[in-house]
């Protein structure tokens, strides 16, 4: 430590991505709301109006929305621009969290979403002017399957659960052609909450299947549950430890000896594109995150994009619509599929997520190996200067993302929430905390490929002066964050008494 | 490569830091024999501008230039240019799931907001942060009012959109729900009568939509009333909202499924949209999706965090009852700024505008000879007309014309064959609306 | 701590029986591993509980633990000052924080359930599996 300061006082000088600002205060758009006041002004009306009150009657007619805001266009533009800055953002610096892959989302992407004739076609016009986009979506089908080496695709899913649930529609649709649908779907301990949620809502049970002491699917115990009853094994390939299923051509083979199938949830791409293929390794159905290594942004939580690609033998089942190329060069939407799962949203898909996915795609080429490269280059070398000062529960290499334990800073009393909490003063995101469950304390780190090795130097010191301060100052990291607008908030209160809309 | 931040040598350097003698040793536990050795084979590398050039030859292939009386679940609606400067912000794009509230606090702020918004227009007591969309939406709706009402049956109206009713069918299939579809009688509603006690007792819902697929709004407390004498609950799914700007919120139903792209969301050939869950207070913790709740930091200020959090996968994992995680915050962040900028007075006098205009296009329309309103119901800014012939072929003549004609309801509703939905907002010219008309009229007037 | 005349489950609730009625809830070490409460799903009066099944769930804002009877009964009464104040379990999980109250189908099920210092014994071995 090289300050003077007292228990709970932020030491400033430690901090070199970071410093104080002024930054603006603002309340609820409703408390700026006045009578008479306007943001925006709609041309005239060309044609005679209508009383809404004469046409619809008093039964259907209503005379106001009690409680809409009455502001300008000046007060609405300050009071967005204002709660903006309260936010961290990829623009800003790193978001280390993992499995989220939070790299750059190119400008670009979001131009070509706002072009006249794309932005504005309608899902349902004639697929005789709509051309470009059944093109678009076609496209990137086809570099999907490349990058995964699967037969087949889906661009339906509006997220990954969504991918989540068809895959395992799928997957339940294919086992009742052939007479049995199964009940089971097997899910290491270490998996996101939305796998085993979304195979219950496929109507399939949940078993877990425990980790080895490697953090690995422990391939003797999956023999003995893979049983006439099971009718997939969901994993996440890297682990959700960020390391790759060494066996994973071995645990294909029980799968498919014994009638079931693999399913691959897809969020650790960024991994492996370029570099290998789900579909080579023994995946008979996978799902993508558009937002996550296909640099979609997130926009504070969505949207999304959860692709599912298959094996031929799978196609027959896919969402309806189907996007076709026919004979004639002209591209469809085929709704006539009899051996469909059915439609698991309306309209095609999330295209304006689509649309920004090939538009990655077509920026990197063949060359999307290399932000693969970068990726897992990056978190070996945090994982290589922060193994002093962290523990590391599993051993094994690490590909894009590192998984670390508060065991040593937990004998101080700090645990990963705290240190997550203290990374803010330094000016950055946390990890994930808290998860994978199989690890408890667990700090995940995944820098992605847009790190530079300067934000990398500056996460990486910020993390060791985190654990000093552990040592030294447990105090000034249990109640960080010390530099933000708001500390930590009652969330007690907010569940026990919850306060979900402004009144006025 | 443009969007990676490293030189040669500092990926060299990084490499000696780790000891490690090249990159491929990083990938060593992939066994080798799946290791790629050949780059793949994919279109590009491109710049920015070929990227650019790439995506306007395609929207050149598109509809761009043609007028749409296209409704049909998705509104061609005018955006101001602010949301969009708004919304590109990077502190808005480019950040994450508000799940570290200290510094997400713009992000909750413009959800609490968004709820808000919600809850007046739709006369609930509470709303999500969104769904994917109102297909979605609605299904979720359905499978909330099961776990509440306990029974495994819902009824639907027909004249909710199909592509919705098929998305239900999709998710209940697997759940053992049974989906029982109500007719519509010649005012366009939901047939009433056929609220039969005994078909409303093993109910958990009864599902409308309003304004319809057909354009028509739907009587809501009666319905309210109807399917609370059976003890079922009744969801009501609102594809076109703009409408609540003059029509009555629907307040007496239990649960609100609402596709929100009419509130600045573009067509963008299908998505990403904005669904909403609204409902009572006492339904809250059954409702999925993300809440942002109200709360104070130990200084007492005020701020907002992600609440009631034991409904969701994350914690709940196999017990969770919607696996929804991602969800469409962007546009509900677009949706909020565009209704700030509408405001109170802006989105009466918008729907008003869409009311006046839908109401000319009908009178035009029904000038033609052998043109005919279908349905007696009250209607917003879509309404179903009778044709004397195919709406097939009036529609294929109306496009060499670079007029993309209504929605033909012969493909979901074989009955309503020559019957088809048009849509008109306040992005409708005039003279566009007279132009439509009197190229349908002289393809009538030409024989087949 | 542990009440004398209260019986233990392995998943942390206790049961007094009186005259035919147990009355239920979770212990302190429960309480203490779950954090501060939020929120007590409790089941409908005239529910029949079979011993070892869930009936309710005692939320934290992170997480949510399944309440399992002890016995086979009906439930005759839950509590309904956990619905506007479930800090009460946090504070007096032994006594005014009872969850629900079962006529006891089955008195020799309750000899199958821990004595007090069965449970503290337990719970002590469930700790050092914890830190461990």
């Amino acid at each position: 430590m090289n300050s003077k300061t007292t228990e709970t006082e932020a030491p400033v000088a430690a901090i070199r991505k970071a410093g104080r600002h002024v930054s603006q205060n603002e309340g609820l758009i409703f408390e700026k709301s006045a009578p008479g006041k306007r943001g925006m002004q709609l041309p005239p009306l060309d044609v005679p109006a209508v009383d809404p009150a004469k046409a619809l009657g008093p039964e259907f007619a209503r005379d106001s929305v009690e409680g809409f805001p009455e502001v300008s266009e000046i007060e609405v533009i300050r009071h967005f621009t204002r709660l903006s800055t309260w936010n961290y953002a990829i623009d800003l610096g790193m978001y280390p969290l993992g499995s989220c892959t939070m790299k750059y989302n190119p400008r670009v992407n979001e131009f070509v979403a706002r072009l006249d004739g794309l932005a504005s076609e309608h899902p349902q016009q004639p697929a005789g002017v709509s051309q470009g986009c059944l093109r678009i979506l076609h496209d990137l089908q086809k570099c999907l399957l490349t990058i995964t080496g699967m037969d087949a695709a889906t661009l339906q899913p509006a997220a990954g659960a969504q991918g989540e649930l068809t895959g395992l529609l799928i997957i339940r649709a294919y086992l009742s052609s052939k007479g049995n649908p199964r009940k089971i779907v097997l899910i290491p301990d270490s998996a996101h909450g939305t796998n085993p949620a979304s195979v219950v809502i496929a109507g399939y049970d949940v078993q877990n299947i425990k980790s080895n002491e490697r953090g690995q699917i422990d391939v003797d115990r999956l023999r003995e549950f893979v049983t006439p009853d099971t009718a997939a094994l969901m994993l996440t390939n890297p682990s959700t430890l960020g390391v790759f299923e060494q066996h994973i051509a071995e645990i294909a083979d029980i799968l498919h000896e014994r009638g079931a199938l693999v399913y691959m949830d897809g969020a650790n791409m960024n991994a492996l594109a370029g570099v290998t293929r789900p579909g080579d390794f023994g995946v008979d159905v996978m799902h993508l995150n558009l937002h996550k290594t296909f640099s979609t942004p997130h926009g504070g939580g969505g949207p999304g994009a959860g692709p599912v690609l298959v094996k031929k033998f799978l196609e027959p089942f896919l969402p309806v619509p189907v996007v076709v190329q026919r004979e004639n060069g002209q591209f469809a939407l085929e709704n006539h599929r009899p051996q469909s799962i059915g439609r698991v949203r309306a309209y095609c898909g999330n295209f304006g997520v689509l649309l920004r996915a090939l538009a990655y795609t077509l920026a990197y080429g063949a060359g999307i190996r290399q932000a693969t490269e970068d990726a897992v280059l990056n978190a070996n070398y945090i994982r290589k200067h922060l193994e002093e000062s962290f523990d590391l529960p599993y051993s094994l290499p690490s590909m894009h993302e590192v998984v670390f334990s508060d065991a040593r800073q937990k004998k101080f009393g700090v645990n990963t929430m705290d240190i997550a909490k203290r990374l803010i003063d330094y000016g950055f995101h946390p990890y994930t905390t808290a998860f994978p469950l199989i690890v408890p304390g667990a700090m995940m780190i995944e820098p992605t490929e847009s790190e530079s090795r300067e934000e990398c130097d500056l996460f990486i010191d910020a993390m060791r002066s985190i654990a000093a301060e552990a040592e030294t100052n447990p105090e000034l990291v249990k109640t960080a964050p010390h530099c933000t607008r708001v500390g930590r908030l009652d969330e007690v209160a907010a569940a026990r008494k919850p306060v979900l809309r402004w009144k006025p | 490569m443009r969007y990676l931040p490293k030189s040669p040598s500092e990926r060299r350097e990084m490499l000696a830091a780790i000891g490690a003698r090249s990159v491929e040793k990083l990938f060593e536990s992939i066994p080798e024999k799946f290791r790629l050795h050949e780059p793949l084979p994919l279109p590009g590398p491109l710049s920015e501008m070929e990227i650019i050039a790439y995506f306007q030859a395609r929207a050149a292939e598109n509809a761009r230039g043609y007028t749409s009386f296209l409704g049909a679940g998705v509104y061609p609606h005018l955006r101001s240019v602010v949301t969009d400067a708004l919304v590109q912000r990077g502190e808005f794009l480019t950040s994450y799931t508000p799940y570290q509230a200290e510094i997400s606090q713009g992000t909750l702020t413009a959800i609490f907001e968004f709820q808000t918004l919600m809850c007046q227009l739709t006369g609930q007591e509470v709303a999500n942060a969104s769904m994917y969309d109102g297909s979605t939406a609605l299904t979720e709706a359905v499978l909330m009012a099961e776990r509440l009402a306990g029974r495994h049956r819902v009824l639907i109206a027909r004249s909710v959109h199909p592509e919705y009713r098929q998305v239900l069918a999709t998710y209940a299939r697997n759940l053992g729900l049974e989906i029982e579809e109500i007719g519509f009688t010649e005012s366009g509603q939901l047939d009433r009568a056929a609220l039969a006690p005994e078909r409303l007792a093993a109910a958990c819902a009864v599902v409308v939509q309003s304004p319809n697929f057909f354009g028509i709004l739907e009587n809501i407390p009666a319905l309210a009333d109807a399917a609370h004498s059976g003890d079922a609950l009744l969801i009501t799914s609102i594809a076109e909202p703009i409408s609540l700007g003059i029509v009555r919120p629907p307040a007496e139903a239990d649960i609100v499924a609402m596709e929100g792209q009419a509130f600045g969301v573009p067509p963008s050939y299908g998505g990403p949209y904005v669904g909403v869950v609204a409902t009572r207070d006492k339904f809250v913790r059954q409702m999925p999706g993300r809440l942002a709740g109200q709360t104070t930091d130990a200084a007492g200020r005020r701020g907002f965090v992600l609440t009631l959090a034991t409904r969701e996968q994350h914690i709940r994992r196999e017990k969770a009852t919607s696996n929804i995680c991602t969800n469409e915050a962007l546009y509900a962040l677009t949706a909020t700024i565009h209704l700030c900028l509408l405001g109170k007075e802006g989105i009466r006098e918008l729907a008003a505008q869409n009311l006046s205009k839908a109401r000319f296009a009908q009178a035009e329309l029904e000038k033609i000879p052998g043109v005919r309103r279908v349905f007696s119901g009250p209607t917003f800014n879509e309404f179903t007309l009778e044709f004397p012939r195919s709406v097939k072929l009036i529609n294929a003549a109306l496009l060499r014309e670079k007029i993309i004609g209504p929605f033909a309801l012969g493909t979901h509703y074989p009955e309503l064959t020559k019957r088809a939905v048009v849509c008109v907002t306040e992005t409708m010219p005039r003279p566009e609306i007279e132009r439509m008309a009197a190229a349908v009229r002289r393809i009538l007037e030409t024989p087949i | 701590m542990y009440p004398q005349d209260y019986r233990y489950t392995k998943d942390h609730e206790w049961i007094k029986a009186d005259g035919g009625i147990g009355t239920v809830g979770i212990t302190d070490y429960a309480q203490h591993e779950l954090g501060d409460v939020v929120f007590v799903e409790m089941p409908k009066v005239g529910a029949q509980i079979k011993a070892g099944q869930s009936f309710g769930t005692v939320e934290s804002v992170k997480a949510v633990s399944e309440i399992f009877s002890p016995i086979t009964g009906e439930v005759l009464e839950t509590n309904s000052a956990l619905v506007n104040a479930p800090e009460k379990i946090n504070q007096d999980p032994h006594g005014s924080a009872w969850v629900v109250k079962i006529r006891i189908a089955d008195p020799k099920e309750l000899a199958g359930l821990m004595d007090a210092a069965a449970y503290e014994a337990y719970i002590a071995e469930q700790a050092k599996e914890h830190s461990a």
